[in-house]
């Protein structure tokens, strides 16, 4: 095992939970939940941020947690897929998700969901994307084109996307985010 | 008795599982003091292994033991030599698995597979393909087992008689599967017996290859696949990822993780095979074809022969009374290509369905119609009748909904505002066939039942399908039955590849449910009552019947948008219709068909795998430089099918849906780009120096 100035502790809060976990400082936020916390909802597709299939929220924003050192993340609050349900009720955008057939293999499924949460979260608070055409105009609409390109950092090889834009149209309307 | 659940739209059953992170893939299962392994990668072509150097990587914390082909498990078949690994101290080709770190955490495994030092006597190498490569040759047969060449009629004569001549060779590059879950496995020794979790798109083929090179009775070895995080071929055959994790932990005598990392995919489990294709079509001057020729060329490596049924697709696609199809390869020191989604029909219906949009232009009709009269009644070849055959309902269907009608063929004149604006179609086809697969049907007391069958769910929404078809079978209330699927201890099936999985499986299933009903007549079971049925006898039968020929047909209209200032290309719309037999789940037929549909788009835009003639590797081996489409990309695109009732397939009349969406997708697009600025692509992908010259000239008129 490493030596001990290899290793740090570390502290997360994951879905309403505390860790408190001794780590190789090697090992990645994504690596921490599914190997140290048995969290295997996030999932490794590439390791390299290019992806998107282990998007979690991080304080609420969405990130990818294979590009964060967990001993970076220390003292962080974390979200997973895991954490969205309340129980057994699913989050809207999850039962969207399956009333769209937003997802095929389900391998990005995790990270789609996540990446989305956290994105009408950033609509929300008005974040233009490059696709907005008037950043002075106020909270971005979230057309169908500003969906599809705020969720493209989120790969999905079997081509769900127009059924992701479609679970995530519905969630919004739902929830009023979409004007 | 309910109302039928076959045809019904109906959600995943695992989606629930799948949308909570509840679903567990190959190494997500808990397992008691798991270690990991880590694959080390030759960073030559073609070598003898001199010296290997272990020192520093044994030396890291935490490292239990590095194998390489002198300590390595021996492995005891020599059947498929791509799974022979780690037993002979040669290299094949870059990137091939020379040694296994195995370590208590990812991270030291990691980090002591960049300590293992390799010495080798390299030797000279080809990696090139090109059509005066020296290597080329015949091979026996092509991909599965159809035969090298055909000829009917006098291909030369019918051609040189022709008033209309289309002559022109078509490119495609290497492409990766790149399933969205890198090929991963859990392996654990037992007691003698070998249990591995693994992403696959067959457990039973892969717990039979495992016994064999494991040297175990085949029913010592269990592999469970409950979820697959995609395949699209790469996964069907064993893949190393189970083979090393079984060894790693025979070796440490401890449960083994191994995930082969995105890069490694690009050289360790299969990719098509680039091609290179010359059609030539002999036509009168309203179309209609007398000469079809197509020559393909595609290559294989030294280990395994993989042959392309690269023009397959052309022997039965349009008529002509004078035709011929050809394949050579090359065996190269390359990684052994494989199938990709539709292998042979993909790239080949690129080249036939882009040469048949050229003679559209050469004859001044248009590319629908042409398609039309050319439509064969019987197969060109055999002269044998389809057992359905819509690709003209396809066209005709799908040039209504697309807005077809009136379109002016002129190239280069449509412009929205920056845009330059087109339309292209394509036609497709895919075989429809069925394998032999067994199932069982279990009544319980309670008034449940449980239907078992090994099929695999790699996300084309199988486990859904075959439970509806359990439930009508059943004639009973569908909350009652209950399915099992993706465990090598459940009946024997083939595998999720060549569109024949819900037409094999549903077979087996609605077999062994009649079977149950039969044996327990009107009354409840007082206990448990369970019969197996195997389709065999059905499934060869059919095999054997030569009166019909079975196809799945589909056409495809696309328009695409071409920027004028710098040659970006937008598919602004999307159309598949298809021919597919009985669709059994409504929305996860339309959600696999536009799956294929958008890896049409990729293909013709976006994916191009490039390989270093120097190093002998893939250079652009991650997401960052090969680029697959993403969600930005895809703007509207819409699948559905024609009504089709075909009596002679399988119980339920189905033909699969996998492959289907991507046949011919690509020409569609660049036949699309075409007509936006006059430029024919015949290299594919498409990329914005291709057109920027063109649209850049046009901009100026």
């Amino acid at each position: 095992m490493p030596e001990e100035t290899e290793r740090s502790s570390v502290t997360l809060a994951v879905n309403g939970q505390q860790h408190r976990l001794r780590l190789d400082n090697r090992t990645t936020l994504l690596d921490a939940l599914r190997e140290h916390l048995g969290l295997i909802g996030a999932k490794k597709g590439c390791d390299h941020g290019q992806c998107g299939s282990c998007t979690v929220l991080l304080d609420g924003r969405r990130v990818k947690s294979c590009l964060i050192f967990a001993v970076a993340a220390s003292g962080s609050a974390v979200v997973s897929v895991e954490g969205l349900a309340d129980g057994a009720d699913l989050q809207p955008l999850q039962q969207c998700f399956i009333d769209h057939d937003a997802f095929q293999c389900g391998y990005c499924t995790s990270g789609q969901i996540c990446s989305a949460t956290g994105m009408l979260d950033e609509v929300r608070k008005g974040w233009p994307s490059v696709v907005t055409a008037d950043l002075a105009a106020g909270p971005a609409r979230l057309s169908e084109e500003e969906i599809r390109e705020r969720m493209s950092g989120n790969l999905c090889r079997c081509a769900a996307y127009q059924q992701i834009v479609a679970a995530i149209r519905a969630t919004a309307t739902a929830e009023a985010v979409l004007r | 008795m309910s109302a039928p659940t076959v045809g019904r739209p109906h959600t995943r059953l695992e989606g629930r599982d799948k949308v909570t992170g509840a679903a567990r893939y190959a190494v997500e299962y808990p397992v008691d003091g798991v270690v990991y392994a880590w694959a080390v990668q030759a960073d030559v072509v073609r070598a003898g292994i001199t010296r290997i150097d272990a020192d520093a990587a044994l030396a890291t914390p935490g490292v239990l033991t590095v194998l390489w082909y002198a300590n390595a498990p021996r492995l005891h078949s020599e059947t498929n030599v791509d799974l022979f690994l780690l037993q002979r101290p040669e290299v094949h080709f870059r990137g091939q698995v020379v040694a296994l770190v195995v370590a208590e955490t990812l991270e030291a495994a990691r980090e002591a597979a960049g300590l293992v030092r390799l010495d080798y006597d390299t030797l000279p190498h080809s990696t090139v393909l090109s059509e005066t490569h020296p290597g080329l040759y015949t091979p026996d047969h092509v991909n599965p087992a159809y035969p090298t060449n055909t000829a009917v009629g006098d291909f030369e004569a019918g051609y040189e008689a022709a008033e209309v001549r289309v002559d022109h060779v078509y490119r495609t590059p290497a492409y990766h599967n790149n399933p969205m879950e890198p090929h991963a496995a859990t392996a654990q020794w037992r007691d003698g017996e070998l249990v591995v979790h693994d992403s696959n798109q067959g457990s039973t083929p892969v717990a039979q290859i495992l016994a064999g090179l494991f040297d175990l009775p085949p029913d010592s070895v269990q592999v469970i696949s409950e979820h697959v995080g995609g395949g699209f071929g790469s996964k069907g055959t064993p893949r190393c990822q189970s083979v090393l994790a079984a060894m790693a932990a025979r070796a440490v005598d401890r449960p083994v993780r191994l995930a082969l990392t995105r890069q490694q995919l690009f050289s360790l489990v299969g990719y098509r095979t680039p091609t290179i294709q010359r059609i030539r079509l002999g036509a009168d001057a309203d179309g209609r074809l007398a000469a079809i020729a197509h020559d393909a060329i595609s290559q294989t490596s030294t280990l395994t022969e993989f042959a392309e049924q690269t023009a397959v697709y052309t022997r039965g696609m349009y008529a002509a009374p004078h035709r011929r199809t050809s394949h050579r390869i090359a065996r190269l020191d390359v990684p052994t290509p494989s199938w990709m989604r539709a292998p042979g029909e993909c790239p080949g219906s690129f080249a036939l369905e882009s040469a048949m949009d050229e003679l559209a232009v050469a004859c001044g009709v248009d590319p629908v119609e042409l398609r039309i009269r050319n439509d064969a009644r019987v197969d060109p070849e055999e002269g044998t009748p389809y057992s359905s055959r819509n690709l003209v309902a396809c066209l005709r269907e799908g040039a209504a909904r697309f807005g077809w009608a009136d379109r002016d063929p002129t190239v280069g004149v449509r412009r929205q505002g920056r845009w330059l604006v087109g339309t292209g179609v394509a036609g497709g086809s895919y075989p429809a066939r069925a394998g032999a697969s067994s199932a069982s049907a279990q009544a319980n007391p309670d008034g449940t039942y449980v239907v078992r069958i090994n099929a695999a769910d790699i996300g084309t929404g199988a486990r859904t399908a075959l439970w509806q078809v359990a439930v009508d079978a059943l004639g009973v209330p569908p909350e009652r039955v209950r399915i099992e699927i993706g465990d090598s201890r459940l009946p024997p099936a083939p595998l999720a590849g060549g569109s024949t999985g819900t037409a094999s499986w549903s077979w087996a299933v609605s077999k062994a449910c009649r079977a149950l009903r039969d044996r327990l007549g009107d009354r409840p079971p007082t206990e448990e009552v369970r019969v197996e049925a195997n389709t065999a006898p059905e499934t060869n039968a059919l095999s054997a019947d030569r009166s019909y020929v079975r196809y799945a047909f589909g056409a495809h209209f696309v328009e695409v948008r071409v920027d004028v200032d710098s040659g970006e290309i937008r598919v602004g719309r999307m159309l598949g219709m298809f021919g597919v037999g009985r669709v059994v789940n409504p929305t996860t037929t339309r959600s696999q068909l536009i799956g294929g549909m958008t890896m049409g788009i990729s293909m013709a835009l976006h994916e191009e795998g490039l390989l270093d003639p120097r190093f002998g590797d893939w250079v652009n081996h991650d997401f960052a430089t090969y680029h697959i489409t993403a969600n930005a990309d895809v703007e509207q695109i819409e699948a559905d099918w024609v009504e089709e009732d075909d009596p002679h397939l399988n119980p339920l009349g189905v033909k699969g849906v996998g492959e289907i969406g991507i046949v011919g997708s690509a020409a569609a697009v660049t036949n699309a780009v075409y007509h936006a600025t006059g430029v024919r692509i015949r290299q594919l992908p498409v990329r914005l120096d291709k057109l920027l010259p063109r649209v850049t000239a046009l901009q100026g008129q």
